[in-house]
């Protein structure tokens, strides 16, 4: 029970750029460039940054949507990023995901039964149709969906429902790590709070791990045990909530948390602007990817990358500053 | 998380609950089966019995009161429209009723076999090209070449490497209008497996002949039918073009092309000979398009429920 439920070593996922002509690979794009971390069973990681910074990347290369550039994903002391397409599928199972877009991740020609159905099918879960039927009605139960709904297709629910439903989709493989690419970042407030309540319940209930993706700290300081910052590829900062809420390290954790509103008006506090704008990942800079616009920058972040390095219990930082004296 | 909605019976003072108001909206009547859905869809229903009468003419043409078409009569040629031919007789004396009567097997023929080959052919190259990344470039640059070359002139030059009969017509319409269709497929598919629902298909273990089955091909469905009804209509008219140009049915076969090609020196003075087969050919293309159209505004799939 000790060994981590997934291990992502150095993941790397460069996209080529190709030139028009002969689609020549001209330069790429570094999404992911080195990002190593560990979830535990029943853990919710919060993967956060800015838009662009690579996080959905790591989600889809966990769950092999692509294959990788470089690195290794280990689920259950089995790697699984270089596994033939016919053993992947079985593993499959154990990774679910949901994603943002509660419209377009259901197809809307099939009815909810046959969406929920797919996954029991695939993994020949359900040893007969009866089986099927019960599994499906439990799914609704699970997600507090009304079962007589299953006739329905999903252009006749709200937002919050079909969310339900990709959710439902999600625990129909049984699985033991679900990615939340976004999961709750289109819903309306009083909705997201429903189903990040969800999925808090599912997971005590099925000792489900979780990476929950996501721009929005309340919602991970709510719902996370630990969180990891990313930054143009590269996790900068990690550490368990209370730590990097209380106490963050990398400056740029500090400008990220700066950026939450406080909902008191009489709170005044001085906000840590950044300057400029994320620097492309084309050409991401040299030294510390943070340097550009780091208040604290100084010589050695321009040439020398800063490793990630422990802080204190449990909280990594790859910052110079942190490993000066 | 199951919201409450009843309310307390026991009010705070002061508060008063609200009168029932009366519905804002009349409830709407669900029209469902394909009677329902012709209802709802009057553009639909309108061309599709037009379509459905032509195509009964050309199944009953022997018993719709004509006469063999092909039937020489030197003796009363050029007749006008008048109670015994009712639309008048050509240069060699055949009735231009019974041709034009005749000529909808062919019109029909050509237009229903090429949307349907076009549309099969066209899915299935699309959908290779559309899934297999290096199969793509070659398939397309080859639909590009044969879509630089105008439908009508591809068809004339396949015409005039085959001897005519209805069958190479099919096959050389069918030939020129397959990169239209394929292109519109590869689009969609295209897009479609960029969709959140494919990547989850995709986790939940399904495999690629599935997925292509159950969530690219139903959603590619609509835009194809809609895009079928266009070349059906094509079809019919550039099937015209060749017989009135001589490249296509044999004059042996009356069609409506090429009915209208014989009454073409003569249409100053006998305008009845071209005017038939003329307004037969609009009325079917105009059917065929009324369908078509009538199916894109139908086929959203958030309206799609009773399809």
């Amino acid at each position: 029970m000790n060994a981590p439920l997934l291990q992502v070593n150095d993941l790397k996922k460069h996209f080529p750029i190709r030139g028009k002509l002969f689609r020549r690979s001209t330069s790429r794009v570094y999404a992911v460039d080195g990002v190593s971390f560990e979830i535990a069973r029943g853990e919710t990681l919060s993967l956060v940054g800015e838009s662009g910074c690579g996080k959905s990347t790591v989600g889809r290369a966990i769950l092999r949507l692509f294959d990788v550039t470089a690195g290794q994903v280990v689920l259950d002391g089995q790697r699984i990023d270089d596994l033939s397409a016919d053993r992947l599928r079985r593993i499959r199972r154990r990774v679910q995901v949901v994603f943002q877009d509660p419209f377009s991740s259901l197809n809307p020609r099939l009815s909810v039964r046959d969406i929920l159905a797919e996954p029991i099918r695939n993994f020949d879960l359900a040893k007969s149709s009866a089986e099927l039927e019960e599994k499906i009605a439990a799914l609704m139960d699970t997600v507090r969906l009304p079962r007589d709904a299953l006739d329905r297709r999903p252009h006749e629910f709200s937002g919050g429902q079909r969310q339900r439903i990709c959710i439902a989709r999600a625990l129909a493989a049984e699985p033991d790590l679900i990615v939340c690419d976004e999961a709750v970042s289109a819903l309306d407030v009083s909705v997201k709070a429903q189903i990040v309540n969800l999925l808090q319940d599912l997971q005590r209930e099925f000792g489900l791990a979780l990476l929950f993706i996501s721009h929005d700290l309340a919602i991970v300081e709510h719902m996370t045990h630990r969180v990891a910052v990313m930054y143009l590829g590269k996790i900068v900062e990690m550490a368990p909530r209370n730590r990097i809420f209380a106490e963050p390290k990398h400056p740029y954790t500090r400008a990220l948390l700066s950026a939450v509103p406080v909902p008191d008006p009489t709170v005044r506090r001085k906000p840590m602007i950044l300057k400029g704008d994320v620097p492309s990942p084309i050409n991401p800079p040299s030294g510390c990817r943070f340097h550009t616009r780091c208040p604290y920058v100084f010589d050695r972040c321009r040439t020398e990358e800063p490793e990630l390095r422990q802080t204190a219990e449990g909280q990594w930082a790859a910052c110079h500053l942190e490993s000066l004296p | 998380m199951t919201v409450s909605t009843t309310s307390s019976a026991v009010l705070p003072p002061g508060l008063v609950v609200a009168p029932q108001a009366p519905d804002l909206l009349v409830p709407v009547q669900v029209r469902r089966g394909v009677f329902g859905f012709l209802r709802n869809n009057p553009t639909v229903a309108i061309g599709g019995a037009i379509l459905l009468i032509l195509v009964l003419i050309g199944i009953f043409a022997p018993v719709l009161w004509t006469v063999d078409p092909t039937a020489l009569a030197p003796a009363k040629r050029m007749r006008p429209p008048s109670e015994l031919s009712w639309f008048g007789t050509d240069a060699l004396g055949r009735d231009v009723y019974s041709r034009v009567m005749f000529g909808a097997r062919v019109s029909l023929t050509v237009g229903l076999s090429v949307a349907l080959l076009a549309t099969l052919a066209g899915l299935a190259i699309g959908l290779v090209s559309g899934f297999v990344r290096w199969a793509d470039a070659i398939i397309m640059r080859i639909m590009d070449g044969l879509m630089s070359i105008p439908p009508i002139l591809l068809a004339i030059a396949l015409m005039a490497l085959t001897r005519g009969s209805v069958g190479n017509v099919i096959m050389a319409i069918t030939i020129a209008e397959i990169p239209r269709v394929s292109r519109l497929v590869r689009g969609v598919v295209l897009s479609l497996r960029e969709q959140p629902y494919v990547d989850a298909a995709v986790a939940c273990g399904t495999r690629t002949p599935m997925i292509i089955l159950r969530h690219i091909l139903p959603n590619t469905l609509a835009p194809l039918l809609v895009q079928a009804t266009y070349v059906c209509a094509s079809a019919m008219i550039v099937e015209a073009i060749l017989s009135f140009i001589g490249a296509g049915t044999p004059p042996t076969i009356p069609s409506w092309g090429n009915i209208m090609a014989e009454g073409r020196a003569l249409w100053q003075v006998k305008p009845f000979l071209v005017f038939f087969p003329a307004a037969f050919l609009s009325i079917t293309v105009l059917a065929v398009n009324l369908v078509g159209d009538g199916l894109r505004d139908a086929l959203d799939p958030r309206m799609a429920k009773n399809l």
